[in-house]
């Protein structure tokens, strides 16, 4: 059947299309209905083994390749468009609408990907349509935020393209399967994989950009661009050592900035990159338990990330504030979107029957197993410090703590439902993981309930819950200020435009010097000539650029209407 | 701050909170103490240690935060740093 060939991102585009012409209900209706007959297709209709092409000009674009593992991942797509589409759908912003549904193929399009050069077309597709998004909050902020965010995007897909076309060229290739770190197209590749990853020192697009997008804009972003770059990872680098140094360090550096970031959707920024450094990890690891974990984990983490950006974003929406100094005490007025939150902290910091902890533990499992004993212990670490930061600090200083005073209205009823689909999905997976186990790529037995993983992580996470009372009551716990903290961002926000403007400065000091040196040079060479015999002529007593132009020109005139007359 | 609308919410009494932390101390000390009871696989040496998940849960979530804390001092800017010079 024709239709099972269908590129899932075509209807996503067609909507979009459709949304810039339609208003109110019927786009509303167009959003939801995209998402759900896509996903529906897709789940009922559409086999591992397709490999659809089209011909543009002489060169054969893979567009629909279907395996285990896209599949996985265009399933997790369309669920994610789903609820971001319920929770957004108060919005009156065409941009948004028009952005939201290509961004979302977009990202269909790049996990269904047969090959480089089509991989290449959705990733930038992802940048130009994500951006959008940011710039809706139409502050100053948020467009300088969103220049910056599209540099990194588009510098990755530019990468990904020099790295496929030396790929083609050593290999004769450009099908989009192991690619491994060998040779220069294998480092290019990678490091476009690696900024849409977020890794370290080349994160900072992340914590800059989704905190200023729009409430509902940031739920779209956490569900796509990071989880497609941990897509291409699995697929181009599964194994590949270095990932897992890479990871483990990802999941450690970013908690410190959690703890003392006062925005809170900059905290769950942080703690993105803290949750994608296990799914790196996983892929590094590269056994079949551990891809199985980092591609499990990716699901769950689109599901418990967007639930607490949506948490955030109800938050942001009714209180226009986002600072955990400003905020707390809003359990009064916001009980069920407070509850909805705990829900998706329970689920981050993996507590056994909530979706985090069927995943995590099989990194964790599979990390010891290959004999990563330290790395263990880190990510062990940053299982601890996950729970302090995104499972404590965002429910207590959004929802409890001081009361702020501030008494606003419950989320509106769509963010409601949005934000309760997610947090029942949690739920589910983490009591019955055996169905999202079923999806997965690789064949693995593992089950995560037993009496030494439950009873660790719970002892785990509770006294890491006791060391924030502990130090609450003791009166060491950071207070929430307003501040931002530096980070590698400041090397291209504040380092590199001051070396420019000094190097443009200094370039302009000595411009003028030498302008001087060449004027007095001059001025004086004008006097020595004055001195001569051909001073005495009516041109040469002063030298005024003008009146060569002047001279010139009648020179040209005349030339021109002789030219003419003759 | 006072509260604006003077209705008194569940957080509000003091008891409930001490309610609420003596069933959490109450948790904390049942989970250590199953540690002796209950066995555990253990894959690697330090899990040997009695108790080790909740030692290394508390001490790594204190150190966690001093760290950060003492971090402050030299990332912590003000809000507009970045506004001043673009």
């Amino acid at each position: 059947m024709w239709m099972s060939e269908l590129p899932p991102f075509i209807p996503f585009f067609i909507a979009a299309l459709l949304a810039l012409f339609t208003r109110g209900w019927v786009r509303g209706l167009i959003v939801l209905a995209t998402p759900v007959l896509g996903g529906l297709h897709l789940w009922l209709d559409v086999e591992p083994g397709i490999n659809q092409t089209v011909s543009i000009l002489e060169y054969e674009l893979s567009v629909m390749r279907t395996d285990r593992l896209s599949l996985l991942f265009g399933y997790l797509f369309h669920i994610a468009a789903f609820i971001a589409a319920v929770f957004a759908l108060h919005v009156r912003d065409t941009t948004q609408y028009v952005s939201a549904l290509l961004y979302a193929g977009s990202a269909l399009g790049a996990v269904f990907a047969g090959d480089l050069i089509t991989l290449f077309i959705f990733w930038e597709l992802l940048a130009l349509t994500s951006v959008f998004l940011v710039w809706a909050r139409r502050s100053e902020r948020a467009i300088r935020s969103g220049i910056r965010y599209l540099i990194f995007q588009v510098g990755s897909g530019v990468l990904l393209l020099a790295g496929a076309l030396v790929h083609y060229q050593q290999t004769g290739s450009l099908a989009f399967d192991f690619i491994g770190l060998e040779g220069l197209s294998g480092w290019l590749i990678f490091i476009a994989f690696g900024i849409k990853c977020a890794f370290p020192l080349l994160h900072n697009w992340l914590t800059d950009a989704y905190p200023e997008a729009t409430p509902t804009g940031t739920v779209y972003l956490s569900a796509f661009t990071t989880k497609v770059a941990v897509y291409a990872l699995a697929r181009g680098f599964p194994g590949t050592e270095l990932l897992v140094y890479i990871g483990a360090i990802m999941t450690c550096f970013p908690i410190f900035y959690a703890v003392i970031e006062n925005d809170l959707r900059r905290v769950l920024a942080y703690s993105m990159i803290n949750q994608i450094g296990f799914m790196v990890c996983g892929v590094g690891i590269g056994t079949a338990l551990a891809l199985n974990g980092a591609v499990s984990h990716a699901f769950n983490d689109v599901l418990f990330k967007g639930l607490l950006f949506m948490t955030m974003g109800a938050v942001l929406y009714r209180t226009g504030n986002m600072n955990g100094s400003d905020l707390g005490g809003l359990y009064k007025t916001m009980p069920k979107t407070a509850m909805l939150c705990i829900v998706g902290a329970s689920s981050i910091s993996a507590f056994p029957l909530f979706s985090g902890f069927v995943s995590k533990s099989m990194v964790m499992t599979a990390m010891i197993e290959e004999g990563y004993d330290y790395l263990w212990l880190m990510l062990l670490f940053a299982s601890a410090g996950v729970f302090h930061h995104a499972g404590i600090k965002i429910p207590y200083f959004a929802f409890f703590a001081h009361d702020s005073g501030i008494r606003t209205k419950e989320a509106p009823l769509n963010m409601l439902i949005a934000m309760s689909i997610a947090a029942v999905l949690c739920v589910f997976i983490g009591s019955q993981p055996q169905y999202l186990y079923s999806l997965l790529p690789w064949e693995v037995d593992y089950w995560p309930y037993d009496t030494t993983h439950v009873l660790a992580q719970l002892q785990l996470l509770f006294f890491s819950a006791l060391a924030f009372v502990w130090l609450n009551k003791q009166g060491l716990y950071p207070p929430e200020l307003h501040s931002i903290n530096i980070d590698a961002e400041w090397f291209y926000r504040t380092l590199l435009p001051a070396g420019a403007r000094r190097i443009a400065d200094s370039v302009q000091v000595t411009g003028r010097d030498l302008t001087d040196a060449a004027i007095r040079s001059f001025k004086q060479g004008g006097k020595s000539l004055s001195d001569t015999r051909l001073g005495r002529f009516h041109l040469a007593i002063n030298w005024p650029t003008g009146s060569m132009v002047l001279w010139i020109t009648i020179i040209l005139g005349f030339f021109l209407l002789a030219d003419v007359v003759l | 701050m006072p509260d604006p609308d003077q209705k008194q919410y569940l957080f509000d009494k003091p008891r409930n909170v001490a309610r609420l932390l003596g069933g959490f101390y109450v948790v904390c000390v049942l989970l250590f103490v199953l540690d002796f009871i209950l066995h555990r696989h253990v894959y690697l040496t330090w899990e040997n240690l009695p108790g080790f998940y909740a030692l290394f849960g508390f001490v790594a979530c204190v150190a966690l935060v001093l760290i950060a804390k003492e971090m402050r001092k030299v990332v912590m800017r003000k809000e507009d740093y970045y506004d001043v010079d673009e």
